[in-house]
């Protein structure tokens, strides 16, 4: 109980920021990707759950900044800006982007490389290294950050709990 | 939804009782299969958020085994015949009639999968081809494709096409279960009908309702 009081949940194509020691979580990752941009010092992490690489994709007029990488990743970034995370310290780690069927269009079926990619490229814009990653396969997974320890904590559902 | 019309009580009616007959013939073919009693449970037809979606699969973190498949032709959309774990097992030891089958068992795994994926086959087959005949349109399955995991992994992906266009799903789901005798179901599962937003107003339409 007094667990699952310090774990804040982030839903799908949403995104939010704890300070520690509140961890983050988001569960059942597929062919999303969740990226956890984080200053280790000011012990601040953001969590995204991205579930489409580009938001030129988006046919709605309404846009969900936290849906698209390339609009995920940088708001998510003003966020932690926003409580206090300085830019120049911000790392992340990302898990997801899984291929979890086989058929379909091509275009769906590769979404998860191309979330993982899209992901890549905005860190690689804005200046944030990758610290750890664990991406692509065809499993879901479940993570949970915990700012004080910089560890993203992974679990599927065939292959156990690690931290990367 | 849809920058057409709005959706109005008596469309998603409509879709209900699409869920009706769909899911009505692939409860006979089912029982037919398991030569067992099947009950269907009245469809519900509702607009939810992706999260959501999730929960009415039973919380994204879940493990299940589903079948997937996509929608093609006339309509295009995404299918999910969601069943627990247990229920996967059950069905899968009624039709080999061997009570000692588990998908956690490695060895037993492939020919679970094989017959699960069969299932799909039978089951979104007969609910899409009464689909077909209700609405006129030429409609036909992809092959459909089995996965055993988290509600979350494997929805989201199902979503995919549609969260193109909206953040939130009309779900047409219908709940299935197998009648035990006294009183007793068990073996349930749940299809969902996830049309393309597009494809509503071609449904609409074909039914003459818009």
């Amino acid at each position: 109980m007094m667990q699952n009081q310090t774990v804040v949940r982030v839903g799908i194509a949403d995104m939010n920021i704890v300070v520690g020691p509140k961890r983050i979580r988001t569960s059942g990752l597929g062919s999303c990707v969740g990226v956890v941009i984080y200053d280790p010092t000011r012990k601040i992490a953001g969590l995204l759950h991205v579930m489409l690489p580009d938001s030129n994709l988006g046919k709605s007029t309404r846009i969900n900044v936290a849906k698209f990488a390339d609009t995920g990743v940088p708001a998510l970034v003003e966020m932690l800006k926003l409580e206090g995370a300085r830019t120049f310290s911000l790392k992340a780690k990302m898990a997801g982007g899984a291929q979890m069927f086989q058929f379909g269009s091509s275009d769906t079926v590769r979404i998860g490389p191309r979330n993982i990619e899209a992901v890549r490229e905005q860190l690689k814009k804005l200046s944030i290294p990758i610290i750890a990653e664990d991406v692509g396969g065809t499993k879901g997974r479940t993570i949970e950050f915990d700012p004080e320890t910089s560890m993203l904590n992974i679990r599927t559902v065939n292959e156990g709990i690690k931290d990367i | 939804m849809s920058d057409n019309f709005e959706i109005t009580n008596m469309h998603l009616d409509i879709l209900k009782e699409i869920g009706n007959i769909g899911a009505g013939n692939a409860a006979t073919a089912l029982s037919q299969l398991l030569n067992q009693k099947i009950d269907m449970h009245v469809p519900k037809v509702e607009l939810v958020s992706f999260d959501e979606m999730f929960e009415l699969a039973g919380g994204a973190e879940k493990e299940v085994a589903s079948i997937y498949l996509r929608i093609e032709g006339g309509i295009t959309g995404t299918m999910f015949f969601v069943l627990s774990i247990e229920s996967a097992n059950q069905f899968i030891r009624n039709l080999i009639q061997d009570e000692t089958f588990d998908f956690h068992n490695v060895e037993q795994k492939e020919m679970g999968a094989s017959a699960l994926q069969e299932l799909g086959n039978i089951l979104s087959g007969s609910y899409l081809s009464s689909l077909s005949d209700f609405t006129q349109l030429n409609i036909y399955p992809t092959v459909p494709s089995l996965a055993i995991d988290m509600v979350g992994a494997i929805v989201s992906f199902g979503l995919v096409e549609l969260s193109h266009y909206s953040d939130e799903v009309i779900v047409i789901n219908t709940c299935i279960t197998q009648d035990q005798g006294d009183g007793v179901s068990s073996f349930a599962g749940q299809f969902f009908l996830l049309p393309d937003p597009p494809s509503y107003v071609t449904i609409f339409k074909s039914l003459g309702v818009l």
